[in-house]
């Protein structure tokens, strides 16, 4: 029972990581029909922003640092986000699908180089300190530490007031008219680039935010890190469905809860497989569920012109 | 032989200043690159009979460029999106050694681990078969990472610490050998460099031999327009399973030629990064173009080795150039040629 309670903290917490990095994809890809695929290095940036930032200011009190963390990594990531589409997507808009995703790729290979070569001993995995108050509760004879509780606390909170923005306020409202039928939009007097903007501003600061909670929970931050969290990020956004911002919620949990499996319980069940597999579980699981629902479960709306 | 390059390249460039490259009348005839790439690579071979570096570059030119005709045979006949292509490179080269093992010939345990990696992509096919665009760009991703995380935790076949990879035996001669013909020493590469070219110069053929055929052409017209293609009575799902095995195949042999070559495999020689490099090759030299596969090949793999300088930023430098092609040139350096029907 209590090793159940600890598998299920872990798949929810790798999973509100998982959740916030496919919300970014899946954002870019429902107003702009482009795989931003730099999104996991943005998320790696950020996290190097933050340690940075706590190297600027020592020896405060810790609120202060993880204010100071949050918003050092915040602004840069939204920064480098607007970059991204202001001389990347933009301009590159006519390509085809192809050459945008080489380009956001080839992009994550420039972020994630740069921080490997130029941040002081950037090849090796940093230390994030433990910021974080770190009692744990007991619930019977199950501790569930207390910085956990916070960072899933929050990632449900940040994914709240996301879909607060898009569904309530009128920035909402002009992205999600972008998202259906630019054209018109922009017929309609929405300033397109400044929206498009601002999708990747808020796109990336998701990024950030996954990156800074990564960063509290596995207290170490390595510059290729982004990579796989990219991929599964977009992993999970496909199989949830693209441009369905729920669709990447739930793909996200269930890609973590599908690691959790083949990490803990598939293990203990059967002895033969190591934990060490749960990787390759987990992309073999996303592999066969797209050949049985190809467009994701909550599949985006397609329709073919023909 | 110095005098021989450079007048050779002394008459490609006259004939280049006075006509735009791609209506060179001589480069469309179908035998000349490859015995371009053949003179040259043998020139530079004897020239630097005893330098292994050299030849090991040339070697790795070589294998890169026959994996980038299979994925022109995948990604630029008829459109599939393979970034699992360092994934089936390492099948290539796993089965080669696993096969070593068994008292086989060289030639066939190549040919051998080519199949072996055209079966392994038969897995995922059908997925690809299902999915398009982004979809489909995901599901090869995901093989690529899962192929490599699956090396690296499986013990059986040597983890992450790799592989040694035994050498080949051709005609009772033992390639890792080292040579001497009469008083001149030659390295145990240039063997390697006449299988490896031998390997680059039959797939070449035949790649063009698919182009120019009606099958190539039934391959574009599935790229360009399935839904066309379609209603013209056209089986897209056998003709995108034969483009994908088939490049995969290619893709498998060069990797188990290139084992035999490094003498070592192991799962960081695999990794997602090299399946970018390789699409990288066909992204810079221009999509669908085979002719232009072996200058692109130059440039991402010898400039990086020999600005030493540079080797640390070499990624770096990959990616921004590959960024820069892609906004600037975004059909590549040499845009493959339309189709002309009058030859």
């Amino acid at each position: 029972m209590d090793s159940l309670l600890q598998y299920l903290m872990n798949g929810l917490m790798l999973g509100i990581i998982y959740a916030m990095v496919a919300v970014g994809f899946t954002l870019f890809f429902g107003t702009l029909n482009v795989i931003q695929f730099s999104h996991g290095d943005v998320l790696t940036l950020g996290s190097f922003a933050g340690l940075s930032a706590l190297s600027i200011i020592p020896n405060q009190s810790s609120w202060l640092s993880i204010l100071a963390v949050l918003v050092f990594s915040l602004v840069i990531s939204a920064i480098i986000g607007m970059f991204i589409a202001q001389f990347l997507i933009l301009p590159m808009r006519e390509a085809p699908s192809i050459n945008v995703l080489l380009a956001t790729l080839m992009f994550g290979t420039v972020i994630r180089e740069s921080i490997r070569l130029f941040y002081p001993d950037g090849a090796n995995p940093k230390r994030f300190p433990s910021l974080l108050p770190s009692t744990r509760i007991a619930i019977g004879s199950f501790t569930l530490p207390f910085d956990n509780l916070i960072i899933l606390a929050f990632g449900f909170f940040i994914i709240f007031l996301l879909s607060l923005i898009i569904n309530k306020t009128k920035l909402g409202l002009a992205i999600r008219a972008i998202a259906q039928d630019s054209e018109t939009a922009r017929l309609m007097g929405i300033p397109f680039n400044k929206y498009v903007l601002l999708t990747f501003i808020i796109g990336s600061v998701l990024a950030a935010f996954a990156g800074v909670m990564d960063a509290f929970y596995y207290n170490e931050i390595s510059f290729n890190m982004g990579l796989l969290l990219g991929v599964i990020g977009f992993t999970s956004a496909i199989i949830g469905g693209l441009g369905n911002i729920y669709g990447a919620i739930l793909g996200g949990f269930l890609f973590a809860f599908l690691e959790v499996i083949g990490g803990s319980l598939l293990p203990s069940l059967v002895p033969s497989i190591p934990s060490a597999y749960k990787d390759v579980f987990a992309f073999t699981m996303v592999i066969i569920l797209m050949t049985i629902k190809p467009t994701g479960l909550l599949a985006e709306k397609l329709s073919e012109r023909v | 032989m110095i005098i021989t390059i450079i007048s050779l390249l002394f008459v490609f460039l006259r004939i280049k200043a006075t006509l735009p490259f791609n209506q060179l009348i001589f480069l469309h005839e179908p035998k000349t690159i490859p015995v371009l790439i053949t003179l040259t690579t043998l020139c530079i071979t004897v020239y630097f009979h005893n330098t292994p570096f050299v030849l090991l570059m040339m070697c790795t030119v070589l294998l890169y460029a026959t994996v980038c005709l299979g994925l022109t045979i995948q990604l630029g006949f008829i459109g599939i999106v393979n970034f699992a292509a360092a994934a089936f490179f390492g099948i290539g080269g796993y089965s080669s050694v696993i096969l070593s093992h068994y008292p086989i010939p060289s030639l066939i345990i190549i040919l051998l681990s080519g199949l072996i990696s055209m079966l392994f992509s038969g897995l995922l096919i059908f997925p690809v078969l299902k999915t398009r665009g982004h979809y489909a760009a995901l599901i090869t991703i995901a093989a690529g990472i899962l192929f490599k995380n699956f090396l690296e935790v499986n013990d059986s076949l040597g983890g992450s610490q790799g592989l040694q990879t035994p050498s080949i035996h051709l005609l009772g001669f033992d390639f890792n050998n080292a040579l001497s013909l009469g008083e001149i020493d030659v390295s145990f590469y240039v063997p390697y460099i006449l299988l490896c070219l031998s390997v680059f110069i039959s797939t070449y053929l035949i790649t063009q031999r698919i182009e120019k055929s009606w099958f190539g052409l039934t391959l574009d017209i599935v790229r360009t327009d399935e839904t066309a293609a379609s209603t013209f009575g056209i089986a897209i799902t056998k003709w995108k399973v034969t483009a994908f095995l088939f490049g995969n195949f290619i893709i498998g042999i060069a990797g188990s030629v290139y084992a035999s070559v490094t003498g070592f495999i192991a799962p960081n020689n695999f990794t997602f990064s090299d399946s970018l490099i390789m699409i990288s090759i066909i992204i810079l030299g221009g999509i669908g173009n085979m002719r232009s596969i072996i200058p692109a090949a130059l440039i991402m793999i010898i400039v990086p080795e020999k600005l030493q300088f540079i080797q640390e930023y070499r990624f770096l430098l990959y990616a921004l150039l590959i960024i820069g092609v892609l906004l600037f040139r975004p059909n590549g350096l040499f845009p493959r040629p339309i189709r002309n029907f009058n030859q």
